[in-house]
Formats: C-alpha cells, sequence, structure tokens
C-alpha cells in the first residue's frame, strides 16, 4: 500500500511539472501575450461598433443613409405630388418631397448638378395606374426608392379604393397585414421565437469551439514536434511515461486557453457594460441571451472539453511523427479537415438541425463536438441523445489517447524526412512489448 | 545493483540490431560499451532504459527490470543531444531534475556546484541555443547526472570536446563512480575506455566479440607490440618469422608480434647491425584489439 501511494505521488508530481511547464512557458510567451491582447481589442471594437460607426457618420450628411435626401417631384397633372408629400412622410421622414413646376430639363440639371438628390417624375394615367421614373446620381440601394415606390403603390390603391366607393372601414380591410405564425409538429422544434433566440448563442459558442479546438490542437502538435526536434524527447520519454507526458501537456494547454477565452469574456461582458451602443436591435437582436441559455452554455462548456481534448489527443500523437516542426503543418491537414467539415456541418445545422445528415453525423465522435451542440442549442431533443454523443466521444477520446501513447513512445525515437502513416506503423513496432 | 543483460537479442523487422547479447556489469563499476557504428550500441542502451522493449531475453538491474518505477535512479546522456533550445539553462536543468524526482532546492544548489566545476557559471541564465556546441555538451551532461543517479549511461559522452573539457568530464566521471554510481559509456575513443575502465564489452553486428577485464582482455589478446627504432633500415623485419603486421615510424618500425618470445628473437637478429636507439616491448592498446577483431569480421 505504502509502495502505492508514493507511485501514485510520484506520477502526480510528474503531471504536475510537465503541466505547470507547459502552462507557464506559452502564457509568458510574446506570441501569447499579443495575440490575446489583439483579440481583446478587437472584442472592445466590436461591441462598440455602433458608437464608432456614428461618430464617423454624424458629419457626412449628403450620402448619409436618407438624411435630408431631398427629392424633385415632376408631377404635370399635380394630383399625385401632393398625395406623396404626405405618404412619405409616415414611409420615411428623411425623404423630402418637393413639387416644383420648373421644366424637366431644368429639374434633370439641378439633380445633376447636386442640387436635389433625385428627381421623381410622376403621372397618373387614365386607368388609374401611375408610373413614375425615379433619376438619381447613382443607383446606390439606399432604400429611398424603394421607399418612394411603397408610398405610391398605396397612392395608387387608395385612388382605386375612391374609384370603387370603397368606405374607409373597408379599405382599412384591404390593406390590414396578413396574421402569419408558424408552428410545427414536431415537438422537438423550438418556437421561432426560441430557434431565433437560441440561434445567436449557438452560433456564438459553434465559432468558439471551432477557432479554439483548431489554434489549441496545433499549438499541441507543436510542442511535441518541437520536443522531438530538440531531441530532448529521448531524455522526457526515459524519465516519464508517454501517456502522462501527452495528458499533462493537453490539460496544461487547455488551462492556458481557458485563460485566454476568460479573459476574453471578461473583456466582451465589461465592453458591453460600458458600451454606449443600445441592447436593442442591431446585432444584439442576434444575441439575446436568457430563458434556454443556461442550459445551452452548459452544453457548450461539455462539447467544448470533449471536442478539445479529442483534437488536442489526436494532435499529440501526429506531432510525435514528425521529426521537423515544418512538418506539422502537412500532418495536421487531415485533422483540420475534420474540423473545418463539422463546422461547415454546425453551421449548415444552424438552418436546418433536422436534416437526417445532421442528425447522424452529431454521433460521430469527431463531428459531434460541433454538430451534437448545434442540436441541443437549437432543438428540443432528449437529454439520451446528447449522452450518447458525449459517451462515444469519450471513448474516442480514450481509444485515440491509448493508441496515441503506444505510437509516441515509438515514434519519439524515429527520425526521418517523411511522415507519413507508414511511419505509424514503423512506430508501433518500434513500442510493441514483445513477448 | 548489478545489471544483468541476459540472452538479448533486438529485431527491427527483419534486421537484427542485436543478437543474443549477455553482460555482466557489476556494482559502481565503470564499463566501457565499444563498437563501430550501427553496431548496436544505442540499441543496447535503450533497452536498459526501457525505452525499447527486447524482442528476446531480459535485462535487469538489480533483479529489476528497469522503467518508470525506478528511472529516478537512471541517469542518460543520449547519443543525439537534446535540449529545449529555448529554454534558460537553469530552467531547464531544474526541470529534468524534478521529473526524475529531486527537489527543486537541491537541484539547484548542485546546479551551481556543476556549473563551477565546469567552469561556466556564467550560462546559468543563458539559453541554450546561444550556446556553443562544445558548452551544451556540458550542459547535457549535467542533465543526466544531477539527480545523482546509482545507474548512468553515457552514450559518446567525449564527441565533439576539446582536450580540456574531455579532461574535466574524465574527472567528473571518475568522481561520480567514486561516490557509488555504475557508469556504461561508449565510445569510439579508445583511448578513453582505456583510461576510464576496468571492463568493457566490443559489440560487432550486435555481437559481444571481446567482452572483459581490460586487463585480462589484454592479456588474453597474446599479441605484443614492438617498437624498435634504428639508425638502419629495419623493414626487412615484415617477413620475420612471427610478426603479424609492421607500421613505418619515423625512425624505424613498430611491429605486431605473436608474443612475446619473438621480441627476443628479433632482438638477437638486429644485435651488431648497427645503432639502435628503440627496442621497447608494449602491450597492445584497445585500438589495436578493436581494428583486429572489428577489422577482421569486416574482412
Amino acid at each position: 500500500m505504502i509502495f502505492l501511494s508514493r507511485k501514485w505521488v510520484l506520477l502526480l508530481n510528474r503531471f504536475g511539472l510537465i503541466l505547470a511547464k507547459t502552462y507557464g512557458e506559452k502564457f509568458k510567451s510574446k506570441a501569447f501575450l499579443i495575440t490575446t491582447i489583439i483579440f481583446a481589442l478587437s472584442i472592445i471594437v466590436g461591441t462598440n461598433f455602433q458608437t464608432i460607426m456614428d461618430s464617423f457618420g454624424s458629419d457626412d450628411g449628403e450620402s448619409g443613409s436618407g438624411e435630408g435626401w431631398t427629392v424633385a417631384v415632376y408631377d404635370e397633372e399635380g394630383s399625385v405630388a401632393a398625395a406623396l408629400e404626405q405618404q412619405i412622410h409616415i414611409v420615411n421622414q428623411n425623404i423630402t418631397i418637393e413639387n416644383s413646376d420648373k421644366e424637366l430639363e431644368e429639374l434633370e440639371r439641378q439633380v445633376e448638378a447636386g442640387e436635389y438628390d433625385a428627381l421623381l417624375t410622376v403621372s397618373l394615367q387614365d386607368s388609374g395606374k401611375i408610373s413614375a421614373n425615379y433619376l438619381s446620381e447613382s443607383l446606390s440601394t439606399n432604400g429611398n426608392s424603394a421607399d418612394l415606390q411603397l408610398s405610391l403603390q398605396t397612392i395608387q390603391s387608395n385612388l382605386a379604393a375612391a374609384k370603387l366607393n370603397l368606405s374607409a372601414d373597408e379599405l382599412a380591410t384591404l390593406n390590414m397585414p396578413v396574421a402569419f405564425e408558424q408552428s410545427s409538429f414536431l415537438e422537438t422544434a423550438k418556437s421561432e421565437e426560441e430557434l431565433n433566440e437560441a440561434r445567436g448563442l449557438v452560433y456564438i459558442m459553434i465559432f468558439v469551439i471551432y477557432m479554439s479546438v483548431l489554434i489549441y490542437s496545433l499549438m499541441i502538435a507543436t510542442e511535441v514536434a518541437t520536443e522531438k526536434s530538440s531531441r530532448v524527447m529521448e531524455i522526457l520519454v526515459s524519465s516519464v511515461p508517454p501517456i502522462q507526458q501527452i495528458f499533462a501537456k493537453i490539460v496544461g494547454i487547455g488551462l492556458l486557453g481557458l485563460t485566454q477565452l476568460a479573459f476574453w469574456a471578461i473583456t466582451g461582458f465589461i465592453s458591453i457594460r460600458f458600451s454606449r451602443d443600445s441592447l436593442e436591435g442591431g446585432i444584439y437582436s442576434l444575441f439575446d441571451f436568457s430563458a434556454n441559455s443556461i442550459e445551452t452554455i452548459s452544453f457548450g462548456i461539455i462539447f467544448f472539453l470533449l471536442g478539445y481534448f479529442l483534437f488536442a489527443t489526436l494532435a499529440a500523437f501526429l506531432g510525435s511523427l514528425v521529426s521537423r516542426t515544418e512538418d506539422i503543418q502537412q500532418m495536421m491537414m487531415p485533422v483540420n479537415l475534420l474540423i473545418i467539415a463539422g463546422a461547415m456541418l454546425a453551421f449548415y445545422g444552424l438552418a436546418d438541425p433536422e436534416a437526417n445528415f445532421i442528425t447522424i453525423t452529431s454521433y460521430i465522435p469527431f463531428f459531434s463536438p460541433l454538430v451534437m451542440f448545434t442540436r441541443v442549442g437549437m432543438l428540443n431533443i432528449p437529454l439520451w441523445e446528447p449522452m450518447v454523443a458525449i459517451a462515444l466521444t469519450l471513448a474516442a477520446i480514450f481509444i485515440i489517447g491509448w493508441f496515441g501513447a503506444k505510437v509516441y513512445r515509438g515514434g519519439v525515437l524515429m527520425y526521418g524526412n517523411s511522415s507519413s502513416f507508414k511511419d505509424m506503423k514503423k512506430a508501433l513496432i518500434l513500442s510493441k512489448k514483445e513477448k | 545493483m548489478t545489471l544483468h543483460i541476459n540472452q538479448v537479442t533486438k529485431r527491427f523487422g527483419g534486421h537484427l540490431a542485436v543478437d543474443k547479447l549477455s553482460l555482466t556489469i557489476p556494482e559502481k563499476s565503470m564499463f566501457g560499451f565499444l563498437g563501430a557504428n550501427g553496431a548496436g550500441k544505442t540499441t543496447t542502451f535503450r533497452m536498459m532504459l526501457g525505452l525499447l522493449d527486447a524482442s528476446e531475453g531480459k535485462i535487469t538491474w538489480n533483479g529489476q527490470s528497469i522503467g518508470y518505477h525506478n528511472s529516478n535512479n537512471v541517469g542518460y546522456l543520449p547519443e543525439e543531444r537534446g535540449l529545449y533550445p529555448k529554454m534558460k539553462v537553469k530552467n531547464q536543468i531544474i526541470y529534468l531534475a524534478r521529473l526524475r524526482g529531486m527537489d527543486k532546492k537541491e537541484a539547484e544548489k548542485e546546479l551551481i556546484y556543476w556549473l563551477d566545476r565546469f567552469k561556466v557559471p556564467e550560462y546559468e541564465n543563458k539559453r541554450v541555443e546561444e550556446l556553443s556546441k562544445g558548452n551544451q555538451q556540458k550542459i547535457q551532461f549535467i542533465a543526466a547526472i544531477l539527480h545523482k543517479p546509482e545507474l548512468i549511461i553515457l552514450d559518446e559522452p567525449f564527441s565533439g570536446l576539446d582536450p580540456v573539457n574531455v579532461e574535466l568530464l574524465k574527472d567528473a566521471v571518475r568522481d561520480i563512480q567514486q561516490r557509488g554510481a555504475t557508469i556504461i559509456f561508449s565510445s569510439h575513443r579508445m583511448e578513453h575506455v582505456e583510461e576510464l575502465c576496468e571492463s568493457l564489452c566490443i559489440i560487432h553486428k550486435g555481437k559481444p566479440i571481446v567482452d572483459g577485464g581490460l586487463r585480462e582482455i589484454k592479456r588474453s589478446f597474446g599479441k605484443k607490440n614492438l617498437l624498435i627504432d634504428a639508425d638502419f633500415d629495419l623493414t626487412y623485419l615484415h617477413s620475420f618469422p612471427d610478426v603479424v603486421k609492421m607500421k613505418k615510424r619515423m625512425d624505424g618500425v613498430e611491429l605486431q608480434i605473436k608474443n612475446e618470445e619473438v621480441s627476443q628473437a628479433i632482438l638477437r637478429e638486429i644485435s651488431g647491425k648497427g645503432f639502435i636507439r628503440q627496442f621497447s616491448l608494449e602491450e597492445p592498446s584497445l585500438n589495436d584489439i578493436f581494428i583486429e577483431k572489428v577489422g577482421a569480421s569486416f574482412e
């Protein structure tokens, strides 16, 4: 018993040492500090986006989105222009209508000279149809022409109604919007309102999981390959069992990643608090955290950890197969493709979470961290579904970890130019226990 | 604390790297492990350390196999030097020593002692990549022995060092052995082995071809070297009976003779022919034995 406990102390000691070294070295590195700060700055910029845009936008009224947009209206009969002046006031207050009695050529010249922003020629035909011609310096779609068109459409309808002698009530019925609501037979479906709410949060979390898995697994592979290329690995592998080294490194980089994410999350939170941007409307309508968000965030953290451990383990053992750090990119290619494929499935799942292939891929370990998370976030699926995916992913982590440790032991003793799957076989043979 | 290598064979696929190697390395001894390039030295070391498993046979130290349970008592200087290039000497050595179970405070103290002893105290806070190759090697050596292991395996410890540093390192190795450690090292430089080791083994193509105490090996080799410097031509001794080999020297010849008695016959032969400046009978050098044994199996 005493021997066993001493062994465990030894084990934990070494694990802790490698973990602390991995974390400490990276944490103190300039690259880490710079990335963290740059991203934090971009978060601050992002959360204050509207304030910053407004400070740029306030002093250029000319091309501003509809501010003081003056339209000259040329109307021979004069019956439409007056109605338009009233109607446009309801639709878009920024547009000023000037009913002009000048000659058409004169007005065109004035538009060209910039005295007016646009020229609208309208005429009412006997059939009750309004025809209009919109002329402006550029065809940039700032929505003003659409607003004008909408207003004219209403005027035309009103004129037609008047012709038919419709009462005010009848006219109101005619213009009444349809009451349109969506619901679904599927009990897993969330209401449209819930979906929109969930989508923003799930979107952010998919992005965070995707980016961190991509970045931190590369970090692990680089770490392992550096130890191998500097040949310090032979000393390490004779001191500490490979499986311990792998997991100590993975946990170390994982903690580093969490430190970074926590720092960014806090920066984002504080920045939003102090931001002058209104939290309603704009981009924030996407990210309306409430109701189901606690559950979604919890699953997000679980799937983040699973995804990280799975890909980090894979990266560690692939890193042990290359002899030079330059070969890492090549070796990591298939891993990156897996991550990217998972992200693409997940983003598709945001739009159509019920799709068959989304359901299927959500159980495949390499995809489930992203895809199952999307389903959990977007649908009301029974708890056993994510649980099965979690169990499968855990199993995959253990299998890759076990297999990886075997390859690692052999791989670190092997130095060659190529970095292929033939090497993996060779590494396995090298580390094989022959009885 | 004896290291037993018992009928150990290692195959890599179809390639036979070590072939039924049996050795006994007594406790607290200094053991030389010689062999041409690719003879299987590094593979044997890796098997001793438990980095590779033997295909057949067993290696035990004090009755136990060597592995992670006793790696705190083992020190290893790999043939391919390896340290973290960007890490400072101090941090790195202490990290490696702690991985082998050493206390941090003690490691710091020992490091200062060794850096002083190797006359490089100023390297404590330098990054390894800033050091010259020879100095990196000293640091590597410190990394192998700092945690006071009882079994030390040094793969080519003297390669790449200048004569002054070789002496520093030899002294260190001797001291560590006197402190009670068992040291096994490989080298291409026969004179280092001759100077340091009580016993040795020469392996060739995975097989031991010479094994035992240095004195016995030399004695059982039988052949002796005879150095003669004279003012007259000695090259005709080449065809003298029982002369195995002849090498010309500046002022004479070096003969390898079958046994000591031959020297007396030669002395009788050349006496009176002219002025003889030197006539000395010498033990064969390890170099001669190595070339003879390894070279013979090349032919």
